[in-house]
Order: C-alpha cells, then structure tokens, then sequence
C-alpha cells in the first residue's frame, strides 16, 4: 500500500538530489584562430600535450573546441611526434 | 628547390665521436646531392616516450636543408642502412612552417646565449660568495 502512494506523487514531480547544473554555455572558440598560430609544430611536445588527456589520448573537438582545420593539423603533429617518441601512445597520468 | 627538416634518433650505445661521425656522414649524403644545410641542432640524450629497440634513450639531431625532392629518398635509404639510426621522420616546410622555423632559430639562440651566460654568472657567484659573509651568499645563489 505504501508504494502505491508513493509512486503516483513521484510520478508528478520528479526532484533532483542535486540542483540540475545547467551549465552556462561557455562559448568554445578555436585558439588557433584566435591566436593566429599557422603552423603547428610536432617538434615541441609540451604544447602538444594540450590537446591530449591523461592516457595520451587526442582530445576531441567538442572538448577543445578547435575547429576542423587545426584539428587535423594537431592530429598529425602527435601522430608525428609520437613516432619521433617524443609524445607516448598509450600512458597513464602523463600531465 | 624544397625546404625540408628531418629529424632522427641514434641508439645512444654509441660514443660520442661515433655519434659526430654518423651525423657528419648524414650530412654529407645531403651535400653530395646538391642540398645546401640551413641549420643543424642536436638535443642530446633524451628520454624516449616508450623504448625502441628496447632502449630507453635515444641522441636526437635535427637537420634542415633545401633541395631537389630526389634527395629525400637517397637520404632516407641511407638512413635504412645505417643500423645506428633507430627512428627518422623528413618533413618538407611550407611557407608558414619555414617561418616558424627560422623564429624558432632565433628563439632557441637566445635561450641558448641566455644559459650561457647563467652558466658564466654561476661560475663567477661561488667565488664571490667565498669571500663574503655567508648573508651575502643566499642571495647570489638566487641571482
């Protein structure tokens, strides 16, 4: 019996544990553009390892926000530099 | 006439004359085919990111230098050929990367010039510092 009452008032409305983050939608812009870097290079990992997460993995665009132009030139920078084993392919914690 | 940049790894087993002599003989590869060297930059021993050939580190050399396209293939069987040679990547230059290069020059110059004369003011703070009561001392060693 319980249940009952108390699934038909949950079905009304539904609270959350936690208040619903809406996050605000920061607007992604690409930092090449922006800085007006045109080449990116494969020579220096560091800046390279901006663009990759804690495994060494290539981070997305939604994350970075670069646009497909310079996505695909950081790509094969890291691709390059992680032949030159200057960057990892697979690593754990590398920040 | 294309600008190029190759990039290779030697095992470090290797002496460093030994070293010298393969980086002289890559270098004369290019020279012999009609490339003219733009710059020549050796990092030293570095750690590898994951071992080749089971080595952990690897003597890196940069090298940039013009020439016809031909040049890269003869380059790059020369590097096949020599087992000393564990990774290369040759990579030609567009205009914003040859830009980038030529600025990266001057930039690692600098730096260089810089630790240079870091190196040359260690060498002289120590001496000093003798000399002076030990307050003087901690601040020289920040300088």
């Amino acid at each position: 019996m319980a249940q009952e009452q108390m699934r038909p008032n949950n079905q009304g409305e539904i609270r959350y544990l936690t208040p619903l983050s809406v996050d605000t939608r920061k607007k992604k812009y690409c930092r090449f553009k922006r800085s007006g870097i045109k080449y990116i290079d494969y020579k220096d990992p560091e800046f390279l390892k901006k663009f990759l997460n804690e495994q060494g993995k290539i981070l997305p665009r939604r994350i970075t926000g670069t646009s497909l132009k310079f996505q695909r030139r950081v790509a094969k920078a890291v691709k390059r530099a992680r032949h030159l084993a200057l960057l990892p392919y697979v690593t754990d914690l590398m920040k | 006439m294309n600008k190029y940049e190759t990039v290779f790894i030697l095992t470090p087993v290797l002496s460093d004359d030994q070293m010298k002599e393969t980086v002289e003989k890559f270098k004369k590869v290019l020279t012999d085919n009609g490339g003219t060297i733009e710059n020549e930059e050796n990092w030293g021993l570095r750690k590898l990111a994951y071992p080749i050939e089971n080595k952990n580190t690897g003597f890196y050399t940069l090298i940039e230098f013009n020439g016809e396209p031909t040049i890269v293939n003869k380059l790059e069987t020369a590097f096949r050929r020599d087992e000393k040679v564990i990774r290369f990547l040759t990579f030609r230059l567009d205009k914003y990367a040859a830009e980038y290069a030529i600025k990266r020059r001057a930039v690692r110059k600098a730096k260089q010039e810089e630790r240079a004369a870091q190196e040359a003011a260690a060498q002289e703070a120590p001496v000093v510092a003798e000399e002076a009561p030990k307050a003087e001392e901690a601040p020289a060693a920040e300088a």
